[in-house]
């Protein structure tokens, strides 16, 4: 499975100011930060620190009260999420956003909606090319099903399958729109420690593809083991960013955490 | 189209090929074909709803208002301007689609109550606009001498050539709906109905989708209307109020939402229900029918067809576990 | 001319009145679950129809009369929420709806069974003919529904305000969890409120038969009109109810005067169709909750 490199090393994602208020309460006052492309870029922070406010700004979910957003280039805050997600953003939900009902195939299906170009008189009429782009999207979705192992689990409703699967599953139909920018949502909430290891590798192989990966996340070990760079938000601003190693030696960001007794700790 | 929906698709078929046949040889049971031919067109109606509420997941109260937009340009064109009615239907669904866009586009970026209430009031205009525009369309006492449909200069005038002309073209839309069902766009329909906003971060434009599947829902029920103008010729404002449109919604929820068979079982069903056994009891229709809504929100939700699969998965599941006994 | 329009603006302020309660009914219920009950309307419909009962058909005096149809429908407004909603509080946006559209024609289909397609009248709260100033005809049955609402308006604001009930309902509008872990019991105040908006649909349907008679069917538009002023207030907001009904019924009534007679059901719907489409969080409510909402 291969996407398509983006050719230029400019940072892939870039935010600038970014602001988000709800009435009074301020979620995000003022980011600015570059993401560098193809890196695997943690966002850590404690709990009302931004990170999913964030990521819904990104993705477009909602639109941010100030700043702005760009894309590979383009400006993309404000947009609606669909058009984000042609341009090659896709993410994964904090709280498994799969659909239920439909069977793990299908929900593969569905991420190659961007993909794909054939409507409703097309659909209705059954229009001569309608079969051949149904079986090109069962091709494609069976490849992202053998990419997080759940290809022989194709056939089962997507609300049975056990907690650390359904992720895998989110993680597959987000791949199934060829992103070249992937926004994980705690994906390893939930899961044990085997589980997670195999979220981690996962990842890593993501990374091969050429995609970009931002991660928000909790579990420290998962976080510190695979990210390329990290950003620490706090209290809606960027406290500081760097590699795992200079994160783990900053104060800071320990105390933000955990408060300073536990940073005498751990250091 | 999926083994399944093939062979219900072709078992309805031949049951309704030979309905007419196996009723009117008795005596007491031969209306039921001009039964059928209404409940023909209401499933029209319905399968359009059901595909608004049961897939897009949007509900809408002014379906009435689209079918009486489609008789109602049948009517008027036919009988002021003596346009050919084949050609006054197509203009009936333009219609209905563009009403239904303007309408749409701004109603579907509204969520439940305020949908429903949006949906309501739009419907209770239309009919308002009906009653009262006495120049075009007659006002309160409706319009009469509606032409009767021609197909090669053979008037469709008896009850078994109207049958198989409305059936047929119910068969028709099921195939188009079937197919749009099975494709891309179906699934991304069952998508926004269950996580519109991943389903959004999927690529998919929920809000284009949302009013496209209103559109073709209008269109149908325009189709019917016009039907129902030509056969029965006279036409009022009473056969497009609120309480049609709740009955069109009632069809089809008790055969099932998630499903188009239910739209035809629910019509097909409710039409009975509605011309035969309740017309001694005319005064108990509301009662009945609020009746039947409630009970069927309350217990059933899923509708008859719900109730045939659950039935076929504990049949399943029995035979299942008589195998493990058994070896 | 100038008699014309001081003749529409009290008609409109009388009907706006009754928008106005019908309005709040919808709030009394909605700020407590989140729930537009559709069968609102009817709740009107059974009061001034339950008002003739008692008066016409048993005789009573009009106040009692009054106090019994407004009890009476409040007993259907707790058997509402006790057999029904209580069971489906949970089900999914559609099915309460649904189920409360359901209720609707029930209620409905009951009264054409009981009461038939024929419309009753009430004999006026006072007798006596309409009041003149300036060349302006009042009936005095106008002054009674202002006057009616307005207390209505007070004692709602006093029992909000200063009643521990009414500040357990608000409690249970803002969050219901937060409100049953302080003790309050959640499943009362959404019966409570559902009495309370029966009680005062019902009074207006009383005090609106005299002057414009009730029938099995009127509940519907009532209840659609009821909802824009509800909405054209903001969803949840009293004081935007009455502020909303009143110019809804302003405007209704400057229509019919005006315009069209005919097309006068029609100008409310217009409204709600463009509050809802322009401005769903209605001129008192505001932006970001309304987008909160759970539905």
């Amino acid at each position: 499975m291969i996407v398509e490199a983006s050719r230029s090393n400019a940072p892939i994602l870039r935010l600038e100011g970014l602001e988000k208020r709800f009435g009074g309460v301020a979620a995000l006052q003022g980011i600015d930060y570059d993401v560098p492309v193809g890196i695997i870029q943690g966002v850590i922070g404690p709990n009302g620190a931004g990170k999913t406010t964030l990521f819904n700004c990104i993705s477009g979910i909602i639109e941010p009260s100030k700043g702005w957003i760009s894309f590979e280039g383009y400006r993309i805050e404000g947009l609606a999420p669909h058009k984000i997600a042609r341009l090659g953003v896709s993410r994964t939900f904090q709280h498994v956003a799969l659909f239920k009902k439909m069977t793990v195939l299908e929900n593969v299906m569905l991420g190659r909606h961007p993909k794909t170009r054939r409507s409703f008189l097309a659909a209705g009429f059954r229009l001569p090319g309608m079969r051949s782009e149904e079986e090109h999207i069962r091709e494609k979705a069976f490849e992202c099903l053998d990419f997080v192992r759940l290809a022989d689990l194709a056939g089962l409703h997507a609300g049975t399958l056990p907690l650390g699967k359904q992720k895998m599953l989110e993680i597959a139909r987000a791949l199934a729109t060829e992103p070249r920018l992937i926004l994980l949502d705690e994906p390893a909430g939930g899961l044990n420690m085997r589980e997670t290891e195999e979220l981690g590798d996962l990842i890593q192989e993501i990374k091969k593809l050429c995609v970009t990966v931002l991660l928000v996340e909790h579990d420290m070990n998962l976080i510190m083991d695979i990210s390329d760079r990290i950003l620490v938000l706090d209290f809606g601003k960027v406290l500081t960013s760097g590699t795992p190693a200079e994160i783990k030696e900053n104060s800071a960001v320990v105390e933000a955490y955990l408060g300073m007794e536990a940073a005498g700790i751990l250091m | 189209m999926g083994k399944k929906n093939w062979l219900i698709l072709l078992g309805t078929a031949v049951f309704i090929c030979s309905f007419p046949m196996l009723v009117t040889k008795i005596k007491a049971i031969s209306h039921y074909v001009d039964v059928m031919v209404f409940a023909g067109i209401f499933t029209l109606v319905c399968i359009g709803l059901s595909l608004l509420m049961g897939y897009a997941g949007q509900i809408c109260l002014a379906q009435a208002a689209f079918f009486g937009i489609g008789a109602y340009t049948s009517g008027i064109l036919t009988t002021k301007f003596g346009l050919d009615p084949w050609m006054a239907m197509p203009a009936g669904m333009i219609l209905s689609g563009l009403v239904a866009w303007i309408i749409g586009v701004p109603a579907l970026r509204l969520r439940g109550h305020y949908l429903a209430m949006a949906t309501l009031g739009f419907g209770v205009i239309v009919n308002i606009v009906l009653a009262e525009e006495v120049d075009w369309t007659g006002g309160p006492s409706g319009m009469a001498d509606i032409p009767a449909l021609q197909i090669a200069g053979y008037k469709i005038t008896s009850d078994i050539a109207w049958y198989y002309l409305v059936w047929g073209i119910v068969f028709c839309a099921l195939i188009f709906c079937l197919q749009i069902l099975r494709s891309r766009v179906g699934r991304a329909l069952r998508a926004i109905h269950e996580e519109e906003k991943a389903a959004e971060c999927m690529g998919v434009p929920t809000a284009s989708y949302k009013v496209r599947v209103f559109i073709l829902s209008a269109v149908l029920a325009a189709i019917a209307g016009s039907l129902y103008a030509h056969y029965v010729a006279c036409i009022n404002p009473s056969s497009f109020n609120l309480m049609w449109s709740i009955r069109f919604m009632l069809m089809v929820m008790v055969g099932g939402m998630q499903s188009l068979w239910g739209a035809l079982v629910g019509a097909v069903l409710m039409t009975f229900v509605g011309n035969e056994w309740l017309r001694m009891f005319a005064e108990f229709e509301i009662l009945v029918y609020g009746s039947i809504l409630l009970a069927v929100a309350l217990f059933l939700p899923g509708g008859i067809v719900s109730l045939a699969s659950t039935i076929a998965r504990r049949r399943a599941k029995r035979a299942s576990a008589l195998e493990d006994a058994v070896s | 001319m100038g008699t014309d329009f001081f003749q529409y603006a009290i008609s409109g302020l009388t009907i706006g009145a009754i928008y106005a309660m019908v309005a709040i009914g919808y709030n009394a219920i909605y700020s407590v679950t989140e729930i537009i009950n559709f069968a609102q309307g009817e709740f009107v419909m059974l009061g001034g129809l339950f008002a003739v009962f008692f008066a016409g058909t048993l005789g009573l005096p009009l106040y009692a009369a009054f106090l019994c149809s407004v009890v009476l429908t409040g007993c259907v407004g707790l058997a509402m929420d006790r057999l029904i909603i209580g069971r489906a509080r949970d089900t999914s946006v559609l099915s309460l709806i649904i189920i409360t559209l359901a209720l609707s024609i029930m209620l409905k289909g009951g009264a054409l069974l009981w009461w038939g397609k024929d419309p009753y009248s009430l004999p006026p709260f006072s007798s006596g003919g309409p009041i003149r100033i300036a060349g302006v005809a009042i009936q005095p049955q106008a002054l009674w529904i202002i006057g009616i609402c307005a207390l209505i308006i007070i004692a709602l604001t006093l029992f909000f305000r200063k009643s521990i009930y009414g500040q357990a309902m608000l409690a249970c509008a803002n969050n219901a969890s937060a409100a049953r872990l302080a003790g309050i019991p959640v499943g009362h105040m959404v019966l409570l409120s559902f009495i309370l908006s029966a009680v005062i649909g019902a009074a207006a349907g009383v005090i609106i038969t005299p002057v414009s008679m009730m029938e099995y069917d009127r509940g519907a538009l009532l209840g659609l009109k009821g909802f824009g002023a509800a909405v054209l207030g903001g969803l949840g907001q009293f004081f935007g109810a009455l502020v909303a009904g009143v110019i809804l019924g302003l405007a209704e009534s400057f229509c019919a005067g005006y315009l069209s007679s005919g097309y006068k059901d029609a100008v409310a719907l217009v409204l709600l169709l463009l509050v809802l489409f322009l401005k769903p969080e209605g001129l008192f409510g505001s932006g970001e909750a309304a987008r909160l909402k759970k539905y």
